[in-house]
């Protein structure tokens, strides 16, 4: 092919023949390759279903210990580059973790960890040969990927990726209740993720680029001239629909209380967050003026998100349905980083997202052991665990507290950044939405709390054989939540190194020269 | 070409939003397809339609020389429609599950999952 180059040809062919990548860059394509490629092992073995739990384990461990790996090398060394088949940016599909997606790449394969482990109790065999963990293999794939990629195209790949194999997972055991769920959250994420491919062809027809940084850097020579307050409305659109923003809400409440326990904790803890993270590129590193127009509508979005999610929490009776509302309220306290926009804000919608991450999976999965245990989501149902299941209250205390904002779990700090930077940009109104959200979600949780642990079982006396017959049977999912509450704990004492992961990866949004640099080294910045 | 190309991509555009307006999943689901469609054309448009030469590069140079077509449209269409496809196939499934097993394609009357007058929580002991 390449025999015929002549004297004349131009050195820019050169500039594609580089050396081979150094071993350690390999790293940044574990968290995308390991799940897929165990997926596919999984399919080959779909019928020795007892190998399943253990296959999956293994693979989300070392994806989980790759994105760490590749965290700390992000953190240590600066943004990391990866171009498939050596085709040089702009034209080839770059990967590009920086610290934001370093960070929620982590989070989510360690909460996807946690997950799989969740699941070998909750995912009978059935389920297994259903393909439970394959579907949750691809999701994790399509997850990580949008937080590594550095095309906008692929973005959109990765998103219809982690999308699909979500539809499996909703549909998972066939139920009405679950068709009913499937059917709006279907419909409405697909539309989501087309006006998201809409938008990306309107920008491609705008800069004739596809890659991150090469927008990055082209963006403002087009401001004058080009349509890109229309592209950055669209963008908010797609994604604000994503992150179950209001009024894009309402496929969320109608579908993640239907699956299995373990996969609405997983949706709940990390779909979701693509969203959030999809709107922190966009309009951070993309395209920060157009960001800047918005943000007095952003913030509003954010009050209502905030504010209206928190009081469908308090109108339910269903733990599942509260979480779901809950997991909403939160997009809206995430939202509000962004409206606001100073290194601050971002540093606490980055650390509320971790938080939110590992906070809203373990709310669904204690519901789903208060279920194991009393035997209904129902509040009207539920009662005496504080008696029966003393070990599964003190776990649900730290998780009320953390998904409240309270000390001394992980929930304070975040917000406390996110109350400090609405004051900073004199935005009072903000400071009251955040504060009134957090008041109410304590209303809401320390109702559930109130009602299925303190509030008296109405046959007290036969509690305690109760207790010996569950006891055991939920010693795997108390380890899951007692590893999901570590990190909680540790960034609601300790908050100091999870502060400055999160101020580093909000200081690598509002300064992008650091990620355009890495991938076009040559430019000047 | 771009100015016929635009207004059919509004026209695709108009029939697939008024169509997934309906409550009819079985209208919704043919809706997203024709949205599916319609982005697939503004893709297309957006990467110019040029006709001049195919974007083949001589030997001895390493860059096109002259105005050649735009061939990373029809890459990303592709991908489009293979996902759009496979999706379809999907909605089109569970549309009719949803049917069989509910018994309507109204999605107003679709309240399985979310039942009507469930009431308050308790509000104390």
């Amino acid at each position: 092919m390449a025999a015929t180059d002549s004297i004349h040809s131009i050195d820019t062919s050169a500039a594609f023949i580089a050396g081979p990548t150094p071993a350690a860059d390999w790293l940044l394509l574990v968290p995308v390759v390991l799940p897929v490629l165990a997926g596919a092992v999984l399919l080959v073995v779909r019928h020795q279903v007892r190998l399943h739990a253990a296959i999956a384990i293994a693979a989300f461990g070392l994806t989980f210990a790759g994105a760490a790996g590749l965290l700390y090398r992000v953190v240590t060394e600066g943004p990391l580059v990866m171009t498939m088949g050596r085709w040089l940016p702009p034209f080839g599909i770059s990967f590009n973790a920086d610290a934001l997606g370093a960070t929620f790449a982590a989070v989510a394969s360690f909460v996807a960890f946690a997950g799989a482990i969740f699941a070998v109790r909750d995912i009978d065999a059935t389920g297994r040969r259903y393909g439970f963990y394959p579907f949750l293999m691809l999701m994790m794939a399509g997850v990580n990927g949008a937080f590594l990629t550095g095309d906008i195209f692929n973005l959109y790949v990765w998103f219809e990726v982690f999308v699909i194999s979500s539809f499996g997972l909703l549909i998972l055991g066939s139920e009405q209740r679950q068709i009913d769920g499937a059917t709006k959250y279907a419909i409405l994420n697909l539309v989501a993720t087309t006006i998201f491919l809409i938008t990306t062809g309107l920008l491609y027809g705008a800069l004739g680029t596809l890659n991150m940084a090469d927008i990055a850097r082209k963006v403002p020579e087009l401001r004058d001239s080009g349509p890109l307050m229309t592209i950055a409305a669209l963008y908010l659109l797609a994604f604000g629909m994503k992150a179950a923003a209001f009024p894009l809400n309402f496929w969320l409440p109608a579908s993640y209380h239907t699956p299995r326990i373990v996969t609405s904790a997983l949706f709940g803890g990390l779909l979701t967050k693509v969203g959030i993270y999809a709107l922190l590129r966009v309009f951070l590193t993309l395209m920060p003026v157009e960001r800047g127009v918005m943000s007095e509508l952003i913030a509003w979005i954010a009050v209502a998100t905030m504010i209206l999610g928190i009081l469908g929490a308090l109108s339910q009776s269903d733990v599942r349905r509260i979480a779901g509302f809950i997991v909403i309220s939160g997009i809206g306290v995430m939202l509000a980083g962004l409206a606001l926009g100073s290194p601050m804000g971002l540093a606490g919608t980055v650390l509320y997202a971790i938080h939110s991450i590992l906070v809203m999976t373990a709310l669904y999965l204690l519901a789903g052991l208060m279920h194991d245990a009393a035997g209904s989501y129902s509040l009207h149902e539920v009662s005496g665990l504080y008696r029966s299941n003393p070990f599964l209250t003190a776990i649900a205390l730290a998780i009320v507290l953390a998904a409240s904002g309270l000390p001394p779990l992980s929930g304070l700090w975040p917000k406390v950044m996110l109350v400090q930077a609405a004051v900073d940009g004199d935005a009072w109104w903000l400071v009251l939405a955040i504060l009134l959200s957090g008041f109410l979600t304590t209303i809401a949780l320390g109702r559930v709390f109130a009602l299925a642990f303190w509030r008296n079982s109405p046959a007290a006396d036969t509690v305690i054989s109760d207790f010996s017959a569950t006891g055991k049977a939920h010693s795997g999912g108390y380890a899951v939540l007692a590893m999901l509450a570590v990190p909680m704990i540790a960034i609601g004492v300790y908050p100091e190194p999870f502060m400055r992961l999160a101020s580093a990866a909000a200081a690598g949004l509002l300064d992008p020269s650091g990620y355009i640099h890495a991938v076009f080294p040559g430019a000047g910045s | 070409m771009e100015s016929v190309l635009s207004i059919l991509v509004g026209l695709f555009f108009a029939v697939s939003i008024y169509l997934m307006l309906s409550r009819h999943t079985i209208r919704m689901v043919l809706g997203v397809t024709l949205f599916g469609n319609a982005v697939n054309l503004t893709i297309f448009t957006a990467g110019r339609v040029l006709r001049e030469v195919p974007p083949i590069i001589p030997d001895d140079v390493s860059t096109p020389q002259t105005l050649v077509a735009n061939p990373l449209p029809q890459a990303l269409i592709l991908t489009a429609i293979v996902i759009s496809f496979s999706f379809f196939c999907f909605l089109l499934v569970l549309a009719y599950r949803a049917y069989q097993e509910l018994g309507t394609d109204d999605t107003d009357e679709m309240r399985v999952a979310e039942p009507k007058g469930e009431g308050l929580p308790p509000l104390g002991y």
